[in-house]
Protein backbone atom coordinates (compact mmCIF):
# COMPACT_ATOMS: atom_id res chain seq x y z
CA UNK A 1 0.00 0.00 0.00
CA UNK A 2 1.30 3.23 -0.81
CA UNK A 3 1.73 5.93 2.04
CA UNK A 4 -1.05 8.16 1.96
CA UNK A 5 -3.47 5.49 1.87
CA UNK A 6 -1.89 3.45 4.74
CA UNK A 7 -1.85 6.85 6.88
CA UNK A 8 -5.44 7.22 5.91
CA UNK A 9 -5.91 3.58 7.51
CA UNK A 10 -3.72 4.29 10.25
CA UNK A 11 -5.62 7.30 10.90
CA UNK A 12 -9.02 5.50 11.00
CA UNK A 13 -7.91 3.02 13.16
CA UNK A 14 -7.03 5.94 15.68
CA UNK A 15 -10.46 7.56 15.24
CA UNK A 16 -12.40 4.51 16.20
CA UNK A 17 -10.14 4.17 19.44
CA UNK A 18 -10.12 7.41 20.04
CA UNK A 19 -13.95 7.29 20.06
CA UNK A 20 -14.19 4.41 22.69
CA UNK A 21 -11.60 5.86 24.72
CA UNK A 22 -13.30 9.42 24.86
CA UNK A 23 -16.50 7.60 25.79
CA UNK A 24 -14.64 5.71 28.56
CA UNK A 25 -12.27 8.49 29.95
CA UNK A 26 -15.12 11.10 29.93
CA UNK A 27 -16.82 8.51 32.49
CA UNK A 28 -13.86 8.49 34.26
CA UNK A 29 -13.37 12.13 34.20
CA UNK A 30 -17.08 12.98 35.97
CA UNK A 31 -16.74 10.39 37.94
CA UNK A 32 -13.70 12.48 38.90
CA UNK A 33 -14.81 15.95 38.48
CA UNK A 34 -17.82 15.21 40.82
CA UNK A 35 -17.35 13.65 43.62
CA UNK A 36 -13.68 13.81 43.67
CA UNK A 37 -13.34 9.90 43.73
CA UNK A 38 -10.42 8.13 41.76
CA UNK A 39 -11.83 4.99 40.45
CA UNK A 40 -9.46 2.51 39.89
CA UNK A 41 -12.58 -0.01 39.06
CA UNK A 42 -13.26 1.83 35.86
CA UNK A 43 -11.79 -0.26 33.98
CA UNK A 44 -13.35 -3.33 35.40
CA UNK A 45 -16.85 -1.41 34.65
CA UNK A 46 -15.38 -1.49 30.95
CA UNK A 47 -14.90 -5.22 31.41
CA UNK A 48 -18.18 -6.14 32.84
CA UNK A 49 -19.82 -4.37 30.03
CA UNK A 50 -17.88 -6.33 27.63
CA UNK A 51 -18.80 -9.86 29.50
CA UNK A 52 -22.54 -8.77 29.79
CA UNK A 53 -22.61 -8.10 26.32
CA UNK A 54 -21.08 -11.61 25.74
CA UNK A 55 -24.10 -13.22 27.66
CA UNK A 56 -26.57 -11.23 26.25
CA UNK A 57 -25.91 -11.39 22.63
CA UNK A 58 -25.37 -15.32 23.44
CA UNK A 59 -28.27 -15.91 24.78
CA UNK A 60 -30.98 -13.73 22.57
CA UNK A 61 -32.51 -15.48 20.47
CA UNK A 62 -33.13 -13.82 17.25
CA UNK A 63 -30.33 -12.23 14.77
CA UNK A 64 -27.19 -10.91 15.63
CA UNK A 65 -28.84 -6.97 15.50
CA UNK A 66 -30.93 -7.73 18.00
CA UNK A 67 -29.09 -9.06 20.77
CA UNK A 68 -26.30 -6.15 20.22
CA UNK A 69 -29.09 -3.54 20.36
CA UNK A 70 -29.92 -5.55 23.60
CA UNK A 71 -26.49 -5.65 25.08
CA UNK A 72 -26.66 -1.54 24.16
CA UNK A 73 -29.35 -0.84 26.79
CA UNK A 74 -28.82 -3.74 29.05
CA UNK A 75 -25.09 -3.82 29.91
CA UNK A 76 -25.03 -0.04 30.75
CA UNK A 77 -28.04 -0.27 32.88
CA UNK A 78 -27.07 -3.52 34.67
CA UNK A 79 -22.89 -2.26 34.94
CA UNK A 80 -24.54 1.08 35.98
CA UNK A 81 -26.72 -0.33 39.08
CA UNK A 82 -23.38 -2.89 39.99
CA UNK A 83 -21.98 1.00 40.20
CA UNK A 84 -24.93 3.09 42.66
CA UNK A 85 -24.91 -0.49 44.71
CA UNK A 86 -20.84 0.04 45.07
CA UNK A 87 -21.62 3.78 45.90
CA UNK A 88 -24.19 3.10 48.30
CA UNK A 89 -22.52 0.15 49.92
CA UNK A 90 -18.87 1.78 50.38
CA UNK A 91 -17.99 4.79 48.80
CA UNK A 92 -20.53 6.64 50.91
CA UNK A 93 -19.33 4.76 54.22
CA UNK A 94 -16.26 5.96 53.84
CA UNK A 95 -17.10 9.45 53.40
CA UNK A 96 -15.80 9.47 49.73
CA UNK A 97 -12.34 10.18 51.78
CA UNK A 98 -10.06 10.38 48.44
CA UNK A 99 -6.91 7.57 49.78
CA UNK A 100 -9.98 5.39 50.85
CA UNK A 101 -11.56 5.29 47.79
CA UNK A 102 -8.79 4.52 45.94
CA UNK A 103 -8.07 1.77 47.75
CA UNK A 104 -12.08 0.35 47.77
CA UNK A 105 -11.77 0.44 43.95
CA UNK A 106 -8.73 -1.69 43.99
CA UNK A 107 -10.29 -3.75 46.05
CA UNK A 108 -13.73 -3.83 43.45
CA UNK A 109 -11.84 -3.65 40.76
CA UNK A 110 -10.22 -7.06 41.73
CA UNK A 111 -13.46 -8.60 43.07
CA UNK A 112 -15.06 -7.72 39.42
CA UNK A 113 -12.24 -9.60 38.30
CA UNK A 114 -12.73 -12.61 40.18
CA UNK A 115 -16.24 -12.63 39.33
CA UNK A 116 -16.05 -12.48 35.69
CA UNK A 117 -13.45 -15.31 36.05
CA UNK A 118 -15.69 -17.41 38.21
CA UNK A 119 -19.24 -16.89 36.10
CA UNK A 120 -17.63 -16.15 32.81
CA UNK A 121 -14.29 -18.31 32.69
CA UNK A 122 -10.81 -17.22 31.16
CA UNK A 123 -11.74 -17.76 27.58
CA UNK A 124 -11.94 -14.46 25.53
CA UNK A 125 -14.94 -14.66 23.27
CA UNK A 126 -15.91 -12.65 20.27
CA UNK A 127 -19.42 -11.33 20.15
CA UNK A 128 -20.63 -10.90 16.62
CA UNK A 129 -20.82 -7.59 14.60
CA UNK A 130 -24.70 -6.46 14.58
CA UNK A 131 -24.37 -5.99 10.89
CA UNK A 132 -21.53 -6.75 8.60
CA UNK A 133 -21.04 -4.20 5.86
CA UNK A 134 -17.58 -3.58 4.13
CA UNK A 135 -17.20 -0.16 2.17
CA UNK A 136 -14.96 -0.20 -0.30
CA UNK A 137 -12.96 3.10 -0.61
CA UNK A 138 -10.62 2.99 -3.31
CA UNK A 139 -7.58 2.07 -2.11
CA UNK A 140 -9.12 -0.87 1.10
CA UNK A 141 -12.03 -2.15 2.04
CA UNK A 142 -12.75 -0.99 5.69
CA UNK A 143 -15.21 -2.07 8.55
CA UNK A 144 -18.57 -0.58 8.31
CA UNK A 145 -19.07 -1.38 11.86
CA UNK A 146 -16.21 0.62 13.00
CA UNK A 147 -17.32 3.68 11.01
CA UNK A 148 -20.93 2.83 13.10
CA UNK A 149 -19.03 2.86 16.41
CA UNK A 150 -17.72 6.26 15.37
CA UNK A 151 -20.96 7.49 14.93
CA UNK A 152 -22.53 6.00 17.86
CA UNK A 153 -19.55 7.31 20.16
CA UNK A 154 -20.22 10.99 18.89
CA UNK A 155 -24.07 10.63 19.41
CA UNK A 156 -23.54 9.75 23.11
CA UNK A 157 -20.75 11.83 24.02
CA UNK A 158 -23.68 14.67 22.55
CA UNK A 159 -25.96 13.47 24.60
CA UNK A 160 -23.63 13.70 27.76
CA UNK A 161 -22.95 17.03 26.85
CA UNK A 162 -26.53 18.21 26.47
CA UNK A 163 -27.53 16.34 29.65
CA UNK A 164 -24.40 18.59 31.43
CA UNK A 165 -25.03 21.63 29.80
CA UNK A 166 -28.54 21.99 28.96
CA UNK A 167 -30.72 20.00 31.59
CA UNK A 168 -31.87 20.28 35.30
CA UNK A 169 -30.01 17.41 36.19
CA UNK A 170 -26.87 18.64 34.55
CA UNK A 171 -27.20 21.97 36.50
CA UNK A 172 -27.36 19.65 39.68
CA UNK A 173 -24.32 17.67 39.06
CA UNK A 174 -22.70 20.78 38.63
CA UNK A 175 -23.66 22.48 41.67
CA UNK A 176 -22.87 19.20 43.75
CA UNK A 177 -19.35 19.45 41.56
CA UNK A 178 -18.52 23.05 43.35
CA UNK A 179 -19.86 22.79 46.38
CA UNK A 180 -21.51 20.11 47.93
CA UNK A 181 -22.57 21.57 51.32
CA UNK A 182 -23.77 24.46 49.69
CA UNK A 183 -25.49 22.41 47.52
CA UNK A 184 -26.81 20.57 50.34
CA UNK A 185 -28.29 23.95 51.40
CA UNK A 186 -30.26 24.05 48.16
CA UNK A 187 -31.80 20.67 48.91
CA UNK A 188 -29.58 18.87 46.52
CA UNK A 189 -29.50 15.41 47.58
CA UNK A 190 -25.84 14.81 47.29
CA UNK A 191 -25.83 11.20 47.89
CA UNK A 192 -28.38 10.33 45.43
CA UNK A 193 -26.17 12.64 42.94
CA UNK A 194 -23.14 10.80 43.87
CA UNK A 195 -24.75 7.32 43.31
CA UNK A 196 -26.00 8.86 39.84
CA UNK A 197 -22.69 9.79 38.77
CA UNK A 198 -20.87 7.31 39.62
CA UNK A 199 -23.88 5.01 37.82
CA UNK A 200 -23.57 7.18 34.81
CA UNK A 201 -19.63 7.18 34.49
CA UNK A 202 -19.44 2.94 34.92
CA UNK A 203 -22.65 3.07 32.06
CA UNK A 204 -20.58 5.32 29.80
CA UNK A 205 -17.34 3.03 30.28
CA UNK A 206 -20.15 -0.51 29.54
CA UNK A 207 -21.73 1.34 26.64
CA UNK A 208 -17.82 2.19 25.28
CA UNK A 209 -16.95 -1.74 26.11
CA UNK A 210 -20.22 -3.44 24.15
CA UNK A 211 -18.98 -1.35 21.20
CA UNK A 212 -15.53 -2.50 21.30
CA UNK A 213 -17.02 -6.21 21.64
CA UNK A 214 -17.56 -6.96 18.31
CA UNK A 215 -13.76 -5.65 17.36
CA UNK A 216 -12.00 -7.19 20.54
CA UNK A 217 -13.05 -10.09 22.01
CA UNK A 218 -14.72 -10.04 25.78
CA UNK A 219 -12.08 -11.25 28.43
CA UNK A 220 -12.01 -11.24 31.91
CA UNK A 221 -8.45 -9.26 31.81
CA UNK A 222 -9.61 -6.64 29.27
CA UNK A 223 -10.33 -4.01 31.73
CA UNK A 224 -6.46 -2.91 32.06
CA UNK A 225 -5.63 -1.05 28.51
CA UNK A 226 -8.77 1.14 29.23
CA UNK A 227 -7.97 2.26 32.68
CA UNK A 228 -4.56 2.77 31.78
CA UNK A 229 -5.31 4.91 28.85
CA UNK A 230 -8.06 6.62 30.62
CA UNK A 231 -6.40 7.97 33.09
CA UNK A 232 -3.43 9.58 30.25
CA UNK A 233 -6.32 11.08 28.63
CA UNK A 234 -7.98 12.54 31.60
CA UNK A 235 -4.37 13.65 32.68
CA UNK A 236 -3.65 15.13 29.79
CA UNK A 237 -6.62 16.21 29.34
CA UNK A 238 -6.77 18.13 32.98
CA UNK A 239 -8.92 16.23 35.73
CA UNK A 240 -12.77 17.17 35.76
CA UNK A 241 -12.70 18.95 32.53
CA UNK A 242 -15.03 17.50 30.02
CA UNK A 243 -13.91 19.47 26.73
CA UNK A 244 -10.13 18.67 27.75
CA UNK A 245 -10.91 14.98 28.52
CA UNK A 246 -12.41 15.15 24.60
CA UNK A 247 -9.30 16.23 23.11
CA UNK A 248 -6.70 14.52 24.90
CA UNK A 249 -8.74 10.90 23.73
CA UNK A 250 -8.63 12.33 20.05
CA UNK A 251 -4.95 13.44 20.83
CA UNK A 252 -4.06 9.82 21.87
CA UNK A 253 -6.23 7.68 20.20
CA UNK A 254 -5.08 9.11 17.45
CA UNK A 255 -1.24 8.98 17.77
CA UNK A 256 -1.93 6.01 19.24
CA UNK A 257 -3.22 4.70 15.97
CA UNK A 258 -0.79 5.88 14.25
CA UNK A 259 2.16 4.80 15.93
CA UNK A 260 0.75 1.36 16.21
CA UNK A 261 0.49 1.04 12.49
CA UNK A 262 3.83 2.48 11.50
CA UNK A 263 5.54 1.49 14.07
CA UNK A 264 4.58 -0.71 17.11
CA UNK A 265 1.71 -0.62 19.69
CA UNK A 266 4.44 -0.79 22.45
CA UNK A 267 5.89 2.93 21.15
CA UNK A 268 2.80 3.77 21.38
CA UNK A 269 2.34 3.35 24.83
CA UNK A 270 5.74 4.36 25.73
CA UNK A 271 4.83 7.77 23.94
CA UNK A 272 1.86 7.79 25.54
CA UNK A 273 2.91 7.51 29.16
CA UNK A 274 6.09 9.98 28.05
CA UNK A 275 3.37 12.42 27.39
CA UNK A 276 2.14 12.03 31.16
CA UNK A 277 5.10 12.29 32.67
CA UNK A 278 6.11 15.62 30.65
CA UNK A 279 2.36 17.13 31.51
CA UNK A 280 2.34 16.00 35.29
CA UNK A 281 5.93 17.87 35.70
CA UNK A 282 5.43 20.84 33.48
CA UNK A 283 1.52 21.36 33.56
CA UNK A 284 0.03 19.29 36.54
CA UNK A 285 -3.42 20.81 35.83
CA UNK A 286 -3.59 19.23 32.06
CA UNK A 287 -3.11 20.19 28.81
CA UNK A 288 -6.74 21.95 29.14
CA UNK A 289 -7.13 22.57 32.31
CA UNK A 290 -7.60 24.83 34.78
CA UNK A 291 -5.15 25.66 37.41
CA UNK A 292 -6.85 24.95 41.08
CA UNK B 1 -40.91 30.63 64.69
CA UNK B 2 -37.85 28.97 64.96
CA UNK B 3 -36.27 27.86 68.07
CA UNK B 4 -33.11 26.42 69.45
CA UNK B 5 -33.27 25.12 72.50
CA UNK B 6 -30.14 23.68 74.57
CA UNK B 7 -28.46 22.95 71.35
CA UNK B 8 -25.17 21.24 72.06
CA UNK B 9 -23.16 20.35 69.23
CA UNK B 10 -19.25 20.88 67.54
CA UNK B 11 -16.54 19.42 65.28
CA UNK B 12 -15.36 15.89 65.97
CA UNK B 13 -14.16 15.75 69.54
CA UNK B 14 -14.48 19.92 69.84
CA UNK B 15 -17.43 21.32 71.08
CA UNK B 16 -18.28 24.65 69.70
CA UNK B 17 -21.93 24.98 71.33
CA UNK B 18 -22.98 24.76 74.78
CA UNK B 19 -26.42 24.61 75.74
CA UNK B 20 -27.34 27.39 72.98
CA UNK B 21 -30.74 28.50 73.20
CA UNK B 22 -32.70 31.15 70.65
CA UNK B 23 -35.93 31.93 68.81
CA UNK B 24 -36.37 33.44 65.77
CA UNK B 25 -39.86 35.37 65.31
CA UNK B 26 -42.11 35.77 62.10
CA UNK B 27 -41.65 39.14 61.06
CA UNK B 28 -38.42 39.51 63.50
CA UNK B 29 -34.93 40.77 62.87
CA UNK B 30 -32.73 38.24 65.54
CA UNK B 31 -29.24 39.65 65.22
CA UNK B 32 -26.70 38.14 66.53
CA UNK B 33 -23.11 39.06 67.48
CA UNK B 34 -20.25 37.72 68.95
CA UNK B 35 -16.07 38.00 68.83
CA UNK B 36 -14.21 36.03 65.81
CA UNK B 37 -14.51 32.31 67.20
CA UNK B 38 -17.23 32.45 69.38
CA UNK B 39 -19.61 29.99 67.24
CA UNK B 40 -21.97 32.14 65.34
CA UNK B 41 -21.51 30.51 61.92
CA UNK B 42 -21.28 27.09 63.57
CA UNK B 43 -24.99 27.52 65.51
CA UNK B 44 -26.26 28.94 61.59
CA UNK B 45 -25.08 25.98 60.22
CA UNK B 46 -26.54 23.55 63.26
CA UNK B 47 -29.55 24.78 62.07
CA UNK B 48 -28.73 23.97 58.10
CA UNK B 49 -28.27 20.49 59.48
CA UNK B 50 -24.57 20.61 58.57
CA UNK B 51 -23.13 20.13 61.87
CA UNK B 52 -25.31 17.51 64.02
CA UNK B 53 -26.29 19.28 67.40
CA UNK B 54 -25.58 16.33 70.00
CA UNK B 55 -28.21 17.62 72.35
CA UNK B 56 -31.43 20.03 72.47
CA UNK B 57 -33.71 20.58 69.80
CA UNK B 58 -34.16 22.83 66.53
CA UNK B 59 -38.23 23.17 65.70
CA UNK B 60 -39.90 25.13 63.22
CA UNK B 61 -42.95 25.86 63.81
CA UNK B 62 -42.41 22.70 66.44
CA UNK B 63 -42.12 20.73 63.52
CA UNK B 64 -38.51 19.29 64.72
CA UNK B 65 -35.36 20.15 62.14
CA UNK B 66 -32.43 18.34 64.39
CA UNK B 67 -32.00 15.06 62.79
CA UNK B 68 -32.65 15.40 59.33
CA UNK B 69 -30.45 15.04 56.83
CA UNK B 70 -28.90 18.08 55.19
CA UNK B 71 -30.85 18.76 52.06
CA UNK B 72 -34.15 18.26 53.82
CA UNK B 73 -33.53 21.49 55.83
CA UNK B 74 -33.67 24.05 53.91
CA UNK B 75 -36.94 22.05 51.62
CA UNK B 76 -38.99 23.41 55.18
CA UNK B 77 -38.24 27.23 54.07
CA UNK B 78 -35.09 27.81 55.81
CA UNK B 79 -32.93 30.61 53.67
CA UNK B 80 -29.00 30.31 53.70
CA UNK B 81 -26.49 33.40 52.83
CA UNK B 82 -23.88 31.41 54.11
CA UNK B 83 -20.76 33.41 55.48
CA UNK B 84 -18.27 34.47 52.42
CA UNK B 85 -21.24 34.04 50.00
CA UNK B 86 -20.19 30.70 48.89
CA UNK B 87 -22.49 30.97 45.53
CA UNK B 88 -21.64 28.62 42.29
CA UNK B 89 -18.58 30.75 41.25
CA UNK B 90 -18.39 29.14 37.50
CA UNK B 91 -22.29 29.48 37.17
CA UNK B 92 -24.33 32.02 35.54
CA UNK B 93 -26.14 34.59 37.63
CA UNK B 94 -29.17 32.26 36.07
CA UNK B 95 -27.86 29.41 37.24
CA UNK B 96 -27.40 30.41 40.58
CA UNK B 97 -31.17 31.84 41.48
CA UNK B 98 -32.91 28.33 38.99
CA UNK B 99 -30.76 26.39 42.20
CA UNK B 100 -32.52 28.32 44.56
CA UNK B 101 -35.87 27.77 42.92
CA UNK B 102 -35.60 24.18 42.84
CA UNK B 103 -35.32 24.02 46.43
CA UNK B 104 -38.80 24.06 46.66
CA UNK B 105 -40.07 24.17 43.03
CA UNK B 106 -40.83 27.38 43.07
CA UNK B 107 -41.79 29.04 39.40
CA UNK B 108 -41.26 32.35 37.48
CA UNK B 109 -43.12 34.40 39.92
CA UNK B 110 -40.89 33.77 42.59
CA UNK B 111 -38.07 34.50 40.23
CA UNK B 112 -39.62 37.61 39.18
CA UNK B 113 -40.53 38.80 42.87
CA UNK B 114 -37.25 37.74 43.29
CA UNK B 115 -35.05 39.81 40.55
CA UNK B 116 -37.49 42.75 41.52
CA UNK B 117 -35.68 43.63 45.12
CA UNK B 118 -32.39 43.51 42.67
CA UNK B 119 -32.83 45.15 39.49
CA UNK B 120 -29.14 44.69 38.57
CA UNK B 121 -29.64 41.28 39.22
CA UNK B 122 -31.74 41.36 36.40
CA UNK B 123 -29.30 42.81 34.07
CA UNK B 124 -26.56 39.76 34.60
CA UNK B 125 -28.51 37.30 34.07
CA UNK B 126 -26.16 35.53 31.65
CA UNK B 127 -23.10 36.73 33.36
CA UNK B 128 -20.68 33.98 35.63
CA UNK B 129 -21.48 34.74 39.05
CA UNK B 130 -17.68 34.93 40.01
CA UNK B 131 -17.09 37.74 37.66
CA UNK B 132 -19.97 40.02 39.10
CA UNK B 133 -18.83 42.73 41.98
CA UNK B 134 -18.81 41.65 46.11
CA UNK B 135 -21.46 43.62 46.24
CA UNK B 136 -23.54 41.86 43.65
CA UNK B 137 -22.49 38.60 44.66
CA UNK B 138 -24.14 38.75 48.19
CA UNK B 139 -27.06 40.61 46.33
CA UNK B 140 -27.05 37.14 44.52
CA UNK B 141 -26.43 34.90 47.93
CA UNK B 142 -29.44 36.80 49.13
CA UNK B 143 -31.41 36.49 45.59
CA UNK B 144 -30.60 32.64 46.03
CA UNK B 145 -31.90 32.39 49.51
CA UNK B 146 -34.97 34.09 48.82
CA UNK B 147 -36.06 32.02 45.59
CA UNK B 148 -37.11 29.58 48.37
CA UNK B 149 -39.48 31.79 49.24
CA UNK B 150 -38.03 31.20 53.08
CA UNK B 151 -40.26 31.14 56.31
CA UNK B 152 -37.02 31.96 57.66
CA UNK B 153 -33.70 33.64 56.68
CA UNK B 154 -30.60 32.93 58.34
CA UNK B 155 -27.40 35.33 56.87
CA UNK B 156 -23.98 35.21 58.35
CA UNK B 157 -21.94 38.82 58.11
CA UNK B 158 -23.64 39.72 54.63
CA UNK B 159 -22.20 43.04 54.96
CA UNK B 160 -18.55 41.81 55.63
CA UNK B 161 -16.12 43.65 53.25
CA UNK B 162 -18.94 45.89 50.87
CA UNK B 163 -19.24 49.33 50.57
CA UNK B 164 -21.95 52.01 52.35
CA UNK B 165 -24.31 52.02 49.42
CA UNK B 166 -24.68 48.39 49.40
CA UNK B 167 -24.97 48.27 52.83
CA UNK B 168 -27.88 50.47 52.57
CA UNK B 169 -29.39 48.35 49.77
CA UNK B 170 -29.25 45.10 51.70
CA UNK B 171 -30.10 46.79 54.60
CA UNK B 172 -33.76 48.08 53.21
CA UNK B 173 -34.58 44.92 51.24
CA UNK B 174 -34.04 42.91 54.57
CA UNK B 175 -36.37 45.50 55.91
CA UNK B 176 -38.96 44.62 53.19
CA UNK B 177 -38.22 41.09 53.96
CA UNK B 178 -39.01 42.00 57.24
CA UNK B 179 -42.35 43.85 56.52
CA UNK B 180 -43.50 40.39 54.84
CA UNK B 181 -43.24 38.03 58.00
CA UNK B 182 -40.29 36.55 57.37
CA UNK B 183 -38.23 35.35 60.36
CA UNK B 184 -34.94 36.70 60.03
CA UNK B 185 -31.65 35.54 62.24
CA UNK B 186 -28.89 38.53 61.04
CA UNK B 187 -25.06 37.75 62.10
CA UNK B 188 -23.58 41.11 61.81
CA UNK B 189 -20.94 42.80 63.50
CA UNK B 190 -22.01 46.56 62.47
CA UNK B 191 -23.17 48.29 65.55
CA UNK B 192 -24.87 50.69 63.46
CA UNK B 193 -26.15 48.29 60.99
CA UNK B 194 -27.61 46.59 64.14
CA UNK B 195 -29.29 48.72 66.43
CA UNK B 196 -31.06 49.96 62.65
CA UNK B 197 -32.91 46.62 62.05
CA UNK B 198 -32.86 44.51 65.03
CA UNK B 199 -35.68 43.49 67.08
CA UNK B 200 -33.88 41.33 69.36
CA UNK B 201 -29.83 41.02 69.97
CA UNK B 202 -28.73 37.89 70.87
CA UNK B 203 -24.76 37.87 72.33
CA UNK B 204 -22.85 34.96 71.56
CA UNK B 205 -19.78 34.32 73.64
CA UNK B 206 -18.19 30.82 73.79
CA UNK B 207 -21.04 29.21 72.34
CA UNK B 208 -23.88 30.05 73.82
CA UNK B 209 -26.54 32.95 74.01
CA UNK B 210 -24.81 35.16 77.32
CA UNK B 211 -27.68 37.78 77.24
CA UNK B 212 -30.64 38.77 74.75
CA UNK B 213 -31.58 42.41 74.70
CA UNK B 214 -34.84 44.46 73.31
CA UNK B 215 -33.91 46.77 70.51
CA UNK B 216 -35.51 49.38 72.37
CA UNK B 217 -33.30 52.39 73.77
CA UNK B 218 -30.31 50.99 72.73
CA UNK B 219 -27.17 52.97 71.73
CA UNK B 220 -24.08 52.49 70.34
CA UNK B 221 -22.61 53.15 73.70
CA UNK B 222 -24.42 50.14 75.45
CA UNK B 223 -22.02 48.18 77.44
CA UNK B 224 -23.55 44.80 76.28
CA UNK B 225 -21.41 46.16 72.59
CA UNK B 226 -18.33 46.50 74.20
CA UNK B 227 -18.43 43.14 76.62
CA UNK B 228 -19.19 41.05 74.10
CA UNK B 229 -18.04 42.22 70.27
CA UNK B 230 -14.96 44.06 71.54
CA UNK B 231 -15.72 47.82 70.13
N1 LIG C 1 -14.92 22.90 60.17
C1 LIG C 1 -14.44 23.09 61.42
N2 LIG C 1 -13.75 22.11 62.02
C2 LIG C 1 -13.27 22.28 63.28
N3 LIG C 1 -13.42 23.40 64.00
C3 LIG C 1 -14.09 24.42 63.44
C4 LIG C 1 -14.64 24.32 62.13
N4 LIG C 1 -15.25 25.48 61.83
C5 LIG C 1 -15.11 26.27 62.91
N5 LIG C 1 -14.41 25.64 63.88
C6 LIG C 1 -14.10 26.18 65.22
O1 LIG C 1 -15.32 26.45 65.88
C7 LIG C 1 -15.24 27.66 66.62
C8 LIG C 1 -16.37 28.58 66.21
O2 LIG C 1 -16.22 28.95 64.85
P1 LIG C 1 -17.31 29.76 64.06
O3 LIG C 1 -16.90 29.81 62.64
O4 LIG C 1 -18.65 29.23 64.37
O5 LIG C 1 -17.15 31.20 64.71
P2 LIG C 1 -17.81 32.58 64.29
O6 LIG C 1 -18.44 33.10 65.52
O7 LIG C 1 -18.64 32.43 63.09
O8 LIG C 1 -16.52 33.46 63.96
P3 LIG C 1 -16.27 34.58 62.83
O9 LIG C 1 -16.71 35.88 63.44
O10 LIG C 1 -14.79 34.54 62.65
O11 LIG C 1 -17.01 34.21 61.60
C9 LIG C 1 -13.86 28.24 66.33
O12 LIG C 1 -13.04 27.93 67.42
C10 LIG C 1 -13.40 27.52 65.11
O13 LIG C 1 -12.00 27.37 65.12
MG1 LIG D 1 -18.56 33.14 61.22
Amino acid sequence: MDFGPFLLLALMEGTVMAAVLALTAVGLSLVFGVMRVVNVAHGEFFMLGAVIAWFVTHYMPGPPAVGFAAALVICPLLVGGVAALSDTLILKRLNYDPEATIVATIGLSYIFQQAALTFYGPDARPVEAPFDLRIQLPWFGYSGYKIAVVVAAIVILLAVWLLMTRTRAGLIMRATQLDRTTARAFGINVDRVYAAVFALGAGLAAVAAVLIVPIQQAHYLMGHDPLLLSFIVVIIGGLGSLRGTLLAALVIGLSDGVISVFFSPTLAKILATLLVAMVLVFRPQGLFGVKQ
Amino acid sequence: MLELKAINAGYGNVQVLRNLSLTAKPGQVTCVMGRNGAGKTTMLRTIMGQVQAQAGSITLNNTPLHGLPAHEVPRHGIGYVPQGRRLFGELTVAQNIEIGLMTRHKTAKTRDYVLSLFPRLRERLAQRSSTLSGGEQQMLAIARALCLEPAVLLLDEPTEGLQPSMITLIRETLLTLKATGVATILVEQRVDAVLSMANQIAFVSNGTVAETLENTNLTPATPQFQTYVGI
